[in-house]
């Protein structure tokens, strides 16, 4: 913080200070304002959420059934395939965004690591809904062309590679995911790698250490918690992704193992049923909207924490998507 | 420089203030907007209408369809978010009598059975088959039911993709209405609706044209389309028989017949329109799954939450006018919609002269 | 010696895993780049810029009136959203060495981690129930998705100007308030930039929160409570269509908005790289920029 000195050099002029206290208690009151947005976001929420929650209770997150013609609705099916989808970008996309991190931060020339940074970090900028356009032009043709019909050949007789190659299912969604949550594991893990002080990696170097024993021994271990941080960090980026999601996943509102079915997340189910969602199908959906939140908090604010260890406030301006 | 940035931003925003607020404006004088959303059937149809009913009117009326489903069309509508909605399944008794809405039928469609069997050109298929492939009682296409509907094809060893609606909407609700009609396990199973538990493994896309993309682009696939869905992107669609025992290609003709065969009691604008259908009609010439489309607003056009004035209220009522009769309706045969026979045509007459506005009709 | 052959090889081969997954994930980046171009560019032209979206077979439809859509939704999220994250930044870093400061940052993450969905939920039942599908409800969902990212680059750009600046203002007995400003507009102005930036580049790009709200429309409307055309319905529409000439019309408005949102993210990194060498002004901007659009 900024550590305003006091006494002596802070004394004003009375006049003076009736406009710093304006200006202060102005400024405060936008933050206010701001805290009291949030504030009114969550519970307006909760409020509309509040039929589903008296109809269904507890059941809402366990029963399997979606089924608007008996007014029947829970979440489950969505937590499930939020979590498979993240499951499977976080199995793909944190190693790849780990050895970018250790590529970018241990080996690239001083010249190239400023532009690849940059590169990668444009993955990020890409508007959600174009990664969905992509994926639904470019990736599924080689999903269904090569990649699906190679699982299935490999893999088919696990209960996770089921089915047809379609290309329309969370394999795919997950896939996308991946790619989307690259920059920002990437990043973050290369800023922890690179706050390992130069001393552990002089130490390990001068015991006649490889590179590659190098990173391994004194900068991995030691950025271990922001890589983590990272990886979680990553993982609430994830869950709240909806446009590349909904254009991938199929639309299925039932839980199913294979990869290769179609399924839902908890943010694609709300962006393809609220424009005809009223009375308690609505209310249902803001409840999953809830749930979503509260997961996609918990998530960044453990993040926070781990990261945190490493490096010093970490601000989020990332958001949610 | 940064100030120079600043200036040209403060520009902008006062430009685009202005722009919201009318004084710069894109268009002409006084335009009326109109919002509509439902069915994604009728819409090539419905967006040609606002294309030519904008060019008609010199701009001064923008009537914006959003699409979204029948589903979403009735919710909103009921929730006064739009002014009018689109809807292939009519409303239930109760909703009719609840809200105080008016069914106007617009055109007739066709609901046709595309598939993607790549070098396969011509395919027969009747209720029954269609139902089992649907609930995955049939899941390859070489199935000998299949096979004995079309002897001479050379049907591929491969599972079939079915491919439904995600959304909450009037043309599944038209096609299971007709295969709860052809096949009793159906109807028992799985019932008609604007939604249904499909079996695991289906693919869902939401809106006709989704599901029309997902046939066009999964081989071995089989989905539910509108019939201009099918023409104007060349996906092959089935021959299905009809009440009468015979095969019938979808189009304009076909869709007529079974319309003129099964000419149903229509009930008044404002009656109860749950029970209206034109599937499986006789006739030697009859599409078996046909349907109307609607268009819904309310009786009274007025009222606190939209304050619709009197002017959006009249117009809304002149569109529909022009798109119910000779105008609208010469712009539904090139698109494979079928034009309004002359009695619904009265009849929507009628309904449109019983709208009021504060208590007063606005027609005369 | 054989011992040292195999390290050496590990080195080398994890060396070129390393170098490998950057290409990897380079990949999709430069394929969404070619495919955006490739398939958006014939779609292209003047008319397409100029005319407004029309339905299927037309020959001269348009994204003209979804640009000028996302300007004006732009421009309304703006005038709300960088006035309050401006301002709020402002108070945490000048004035927040406190509780109640150290709260407002902590929610103020909160609400950047927040998926974009759920704010649109959010305006649709705060907004659209009362005024129906408009720009302003579009514009209020953006506001919100706006307000954290600013409120960040702000804080953090005002946090590196040594303090020994606000010393020397305040000795000269420039009163506090004008010291702030001061301070803000000739050391932090760049962090200002960068965040509005930003934030524009990243909601241009939503699209989640305007399903919800903007609904979308065909005409030239600008209205504020009035559905209004933008560039990433026209894309989520088309893109999950079957005719040809809706599908390129999807391509090209995708070509117009990546367009966009690239020479945004280009202009601030220049604009960081220029006015601030270090390190931590790098580290500041990459955090906001991994804000990814829904």
């Amino acid at each position: 913080m900024m550590g305003w000195s006091k006494g002596k050099q802070g004394r004003k002029r009375g006049r003076a200070s009736l406009e710093d206290k304006l200006f202060k208690y102005a400024v405060m009151g936008v933050a206010a304002l701001v805290l009291a947005l949030l504030w009114a976001l969550v519970s307006k929420l909760v409020l509309d959420a509040l039929p589903s929650m008296e109809a269904f209770g507890i059941g809402f997150l366990t029963s399997t059934v979606w089924d608007p013609n008996r007014e029947l609705y829970t979440a489950l099916p969505f937590i499930f395939g939020t979590l498979v989808t993240s499951a499977v970008a976080i199995a793909i996309g944190v190693p790849i965004s780990i050895g970018i991190a250790i590529y970018l931060s241990e080996l690239a020339p001083a010249s190239v690591r400023e532009p690849l940074s940059f590169l990668i970090e444009l993955l990020a900028a890409v508007p959600s809904v174009i990664y969905g356009l992509w994926a639904i032009y470019t990736l599924r043709p080689l999903l269904t062309g090569s990649v699906e019909p190679f699982l299935i050949d490999t893999l088919g007789w696990t209960p996770f590679f089921e089915g047809a190659a379609f290309g329309i299912d969370k394999l795919a969604a997950g896939i996308i995911l991946a790619i989307m949550i690259i920059p920002t594991v990437a990043s973050v893990s290369k800023e922890s790698m690179m706050a390992v002080p130069d001393s552990q990696r002089e130490a390990a170097l001068s015991l006649g250490a490889t590179k590659y024993e190098t990173t391994r021994m004194a900068v991995l271990s030691y950025a271990r918690s922001g890589i983590f941080g990272a990886t979680i960090l990553g993982l609430g980026r994830a869950v709240g992704e909806t446009m590349a999601v909904t254009m991938t996943i199929g639309n299925a509102n039932i839980i199913s193992w294979s990869l290769l079915d179609p399924g839902q997340t908890m943010a694609s189910v709300i962006a393809n049923n609220w424009g005809e969602a009223d009375g308690l199908m609505l209310s249902s959906l803001i409840e999953i909207g809830v749930v979503l939140f509260v997961v996609a908090l918990t998530v960044n604010v453990f993040a926070r924490l781990m990261i945190g260890r490493v490096m010093k406030a970490v601000p989020m301006t990332g958001g949610g998507l | 420089m940064i100030y120079v940035g600043a200036a040209i931003a403060v520009v902008a925003i006062v430009i685009v203030a202005a722009f919201s607020m009318g004084i710069l404006s894109t268009g002409s004088k006084e335009s009326v907007s109109l919002t509509g959303a439902g069915a994604t059937f009728p819409m090539p149809l419905i967006l040609k209408w606002a294309d030519e009913y904008y060019n008609v009117t010199d701009g001064a009326v923008k009537v914006n369809y959003g699409g979204g489903g029948s589903g979403a069309g009735i919710t909103q509508i009921k929730e006064k978010q739009v002014d009018f909605a689109g809807t292939d399944a009519p409303l239930s008794s109760t909703e009719s009598s609840t809200y105080g809405l008016v069914h106007i039928p617009e055109t007739l469609g066709a609901v046709v059975v595309a598939y993607n069997l790549p070098g396969i050109t011509s395919l027969r298929l009747d209720g029954d088959t269609i139902a089992k492939i649907f609930m995955k009682d049939i899941s390859v296409w070489n199935d000998p039911a299949i096979a004995a509907l079309n002897p001479g094809a050379t049907l591929p060893d491969e599972s079939i993709a079915t491919v439904v609606r995600s959304d909450s909407s009037g043309t599944t609700f038209v096609f299971t209405g007709y295969l709860a009609i052809v096949s009793p396990v159906f109807d028992e199973l799985y019932g008609q609706g604007k939604t249904v538990a499909w079996p695991n493994g289906t693919l869902a896309q939401s809106g006709n044209s989704g599901v029309a993309q997902a046939v066009q682009g999964t081989s071995y696939s089989i989905g539910y389309i509108e019939l201009a869905y099918a023409l104007e992107n060349d996906i092959s669609f089935a021959q299905v028989e009809n009440h009468d025992g015979q095969f019938i290609t979808a189009s304009l003709d076909t869709t007529a017949a079974a319309a003129a065969a099964a000419v149903p009691a229509l009930p008044a604008g404002d009656g109860d329109w749950s029970e209206v259908h034109v599937l499986n009609a006789p006739g030697s010439d009859s599409y078996p799954i046909v349907t109307f489309t609607y268009i819904l607003i309310y009786k009274e056009l007025y009222n606190e939450e939209t304050e619709m004035n009197k002017t959006a209220a009249e117009t809304l009522l002149d569109f529909i006018w022009w798109a119910v009769h000779d105008d609208g309706q010469s712009l539904a045969g090139p698109l494979q919609y079928a034009p309004l026979p002359d009695a619904v045509v009265e009849l929507n007459e009628e309904t449109l002269r019983s709208i009021t506005y504060q208590g007063e009709p606005l027609m005369d | 010696m054989k011992g040292y052959n195999v390290r050496r090889w590990k080195d080398r081969t994890a060396s070129l895993l390393a170098l490998g997954c950057v290409l990897v994930a380079l990949v999709p980046l430069i394929s969404i780049l070619i495919e955006v171009i490739t398939r958006g560019a014939p779609a292209v032209d003047w008319t397409f810029l100029t005319e407004r979206t029309k339905s299927a077979g037309s020959t001269d439809s348009g994204i003209g009136n979804a640009i000028l859509g996302s300007v004006l939704l732009v421009a309304w999220a703006s005038l709300i959203g960088l006035p309050l994250g401006v301002l709020t930044g402002i108070y945490v870093s000048e004035y927040g060495d406190n509780w109640f400061g150290r709260t407002v940052r902590f929610f103020n993450d909160i609400l950047a981690n927040f998926p974009s969905i759920v704010i649109g939920l959010f305006a649709y039942s705060l907004i659209v129930t009362v005024v129906g599908f408009s720009m302003i409800s579009g514009a209020f969902a953006l506001a919100i998705i706006m307000i954290p990212i600013v409120a960040n680059t702000t804080e953090e750009s005002l946090r590196m100007v040594p303090n020994s600046l606000r010393e020397a203002s305040l000795a000269l007995g420039v009163p506090r308030w004008r010291t702030v400003l001061k301070v803000m507009v000739s050391n932090g102005r760049a962090g200002l930039v960068t965040g509005a930036l930003l934030a524009i580049a990243r909601v241009a790009g939503e699209t989640a929160p305007l399903i919800l709200t903007a609904f979308g429309n065909n005409f030239w409307e600008t209205g504020l409570t009035e559905p209004v055309a933008a560039l990433p319905l026209v894309i989520f529409r088309n893109a999950m269509s079957p005719y040809a000439d809706l599908q390129e019309q999807a391509w090209g408005a995708a070509l117009v908005l990546i367009m966009m949102v690239l020479s945004l993210n280009v202009v601030v990194r220049l604009l960081t790289r220029k006015r601030l060498k270090n390190y931590k002004a790098v580290k500041k901007t990459w955090k906001a920029r991994l804000s990814l659009s829904g």
